[in-house]
């Protein structure tokens, strides 16, 4: 959802107000939220837009040269800086299209880049799981040997995550 | 008076639930796009009749009503703009269905407990709500539905980052897990702001309902996780519990202090509160609701006898303004609601 005030940033300040007896909700950007003065209650521990604009600049510094013209989701017509700018992806496909570059954006909103929760039973489970967890024993590996043991921690808990779930056959447990 | 339509209960708002004096209502939300197709704020109108007629068929189909019962399919086009803002009111739409699109709509369980939102920020949402603290019955009854829609719909799903939505903040399990807390001792006793900016620090995050000022209106609290990749649905579910259990712990701390501290000054506070919500002429939405908070808590310490909570929880919801104005059959200037919900309040409460 765009800020309401800018148009422009995404709204990560969710308020209901009462004004003159007419509730309203008001979502704005951290920025407008605090020109507005409005900002006390909201306990957001980031801001989306700042987060990825940050991460995007840093992005196209190291990967100048190497970084295609435009990088687009074929599917959607999305690009990467719009994706940027908007703060949202445009079809399911932009994940795909936008590939590696997800990778430390979506660890620095959810501390996470492996999905280990319930999936569709279409998607048909169990093989793809052990591939899975193939892949993250793969990188654990490579941490240790880099000595990055904080993140390994963290890919061994998901590895624990995704081998209980394989001895459940893949399914919701609840 | 009240010449307009009769406002349904919804079930949240029907009774306590468990730890109900505190948490008035547990929400589970999941969001879910099919495959390929432009997400809502993108695609065109044809695109979103799309997904509309693939959630229609599935309505029309027999094995929905046979394991759900009877539903409504609303388009939110065919409705008025006070009945769409009623469904907000009573927290069965979000106010961005009703903003966003023409080809927006609800599919609504009977008892009102489960709506699936299509066309909303994403293509599906589906939401459970019900009253008390019952997230894992809420996620329960929400994966039922997911199941059944799975199975006639192209799920956007991808093993490294789950289920695909619109905003990156929710992709993974797609899972938004919140419940509504009622915390009156705590904001009389000025503990409030210690406890929630506690729940922010453990990454959850924390909204009120604000009135003018910065004091939270009503008391109430809403409290949901942030984290939606990396964490399983039940994680994040037992994550919230224990959370929103420690809180009940410490507002029910709060309320004995002010039981043994105070006991007069309590009860004159509270039956104060009674006393002019049952005599009012004119009320405001907002001092209703601070009435409404005082007089809920009254009843939980067993100092106001003659009414039941969950008469006042839906209260909270009938005051407001568009709920209103469907009771009373048309529209109302803000000095008329501010009558007619005094009015509905010496109705409802008097004995
Ligand atoms: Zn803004
Ligand atoms: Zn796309």
């Amino acid at each position: 959802m765009l800020c309401q005030e800018c148009q422009k940033r995404v709204a990560t300040v969710h308020l209901t107000r009462i004004i003159n007896g007419e509730y309203t909700e008001q979502h704005l950007c951290e920025q407008c939220a605090k020109n507005k003065g409005e900002f006390d209650f909201s306990h957001n521990p980031f801001s989306l837009q700042s987060l990825l604009t940050g991460l995007m600049n840093v992005d196209s510094q190291t990967l100048m040269g190497f970084t295609p013209k435009k990088l687009q989701c074929n599917n959607c017509g999305l690009t990467y800086a719009q994706f940027g700018q908007i703060g949202r992806f445009g079809c399911s496909e932009c994940y795909q299209a936008f590939g590696e570059r997800l990778v430390p954006i979506l660890r620095r909103i959810h501390g996470s880049t492996q999905h280990v929760g319930s999936e569709p039973r279409r998607a048909g489970g169990a093989v793809k799981l052990r591939r899975n967890i193939e892949e993250l024993k793969q990188q654990l590996q490579r941490l240790v040997e880099e000595e990055k043991f904080e993140q390994a921690a963290v890919v061994r808990d998901q590895i624990k995550k995704l081998e209980s779930r394989a001895t459940d056959g893949g399914k919701k447990d609840v | 008076m009240f010449n307009g339509k009769k406002v349904k209960t919804s079930k949240w708002m029907s009774s306590a639930g468990p730890d109900g004096e505190i948490v008035l209502s547990s929400r589970i939300r999941l969001a879910r796009n099919i495959k390929g197709l432009p997400f809502p704020y993108l695609a065109s109108d044809s695109q979103t009749e799309e997904v509309k007629k693939q959630v229609y068929a599935i309505y029309q189909d027999k094995a929905l009503s046979q394991q759900f019962g009877n539903m409504s399919f609303l388009s939110m086009h065919k409705l008025s703009p006070l009945e769409r803002q009623v469904l907000v009111e009573k927290h069965l739409i979000s106010p961005m269905l009703v903003k966003e699109n023409h080809n927006a709509a609800v599919l609504l369980s009977d008892d009102e407990a489960v709506s699936i939102m299509i066309n909303e920020e994403d293509h599906i949402r589906i939401q459970c709500l019900l009253p008390g603290l019952q997230l894992e019955q809420a996620l329960a009854e929400a994966n039922r539905y997911d199941e059944l829609l799975e199975e006639k719909l192209d799920y956007a799903y991808d093993e490294r980052w789950g289920y695909l939505t619109v905003c990156p903040t929710n992709v993974g399990t797609g899972l938004r897990a919140s419940v509504m807390v009622h915390l009156p001792a705590l904001s009389i006793t000025k503990q409030i702001n210690r406890v929630l900016s506690a729940i922010a620090q453990v990454g959850l995050a924390v909204r009120g309902l604000y009135g003018e000022g910065s004091e939270i209106t009503g008391n109430l609290v809403q409290i949901s996780n942030q984290i939606t990749l990396g964490q399983s649905e039940e994680e994040i579910v037992k994550n919230l519990f224990g959370v929103t259990r420690q809180i009940v712990e410490q507002e029910a701390q709060a309320r004995q202090v002010l039981l043994n501290e105070g006991r007069d000054r309590i009860a004159d506070r509270v039956n104060r509160a009674f006393g002019v919500l049952t005599h009012a002429w004119l009320l405001s939405s907002q001092e209703a609701m601070q009435l409404l908070s005082e007089v809920h808590l009254g009843i939980d310490l067993g100092l106001i006898k003659e009414i039941k909570g969950e008469v006042i929880k839906e209260l909270m919801v009938l005051q407001r303004p568009a709920n209103l104005q469907l009771m009373a059959g048309q529209s109302l200037d803000a000095f008329e609601r501010d009558r007619i919900r005094a009015r509905l309040f010496r109705e409802r409460l008097a004995q």
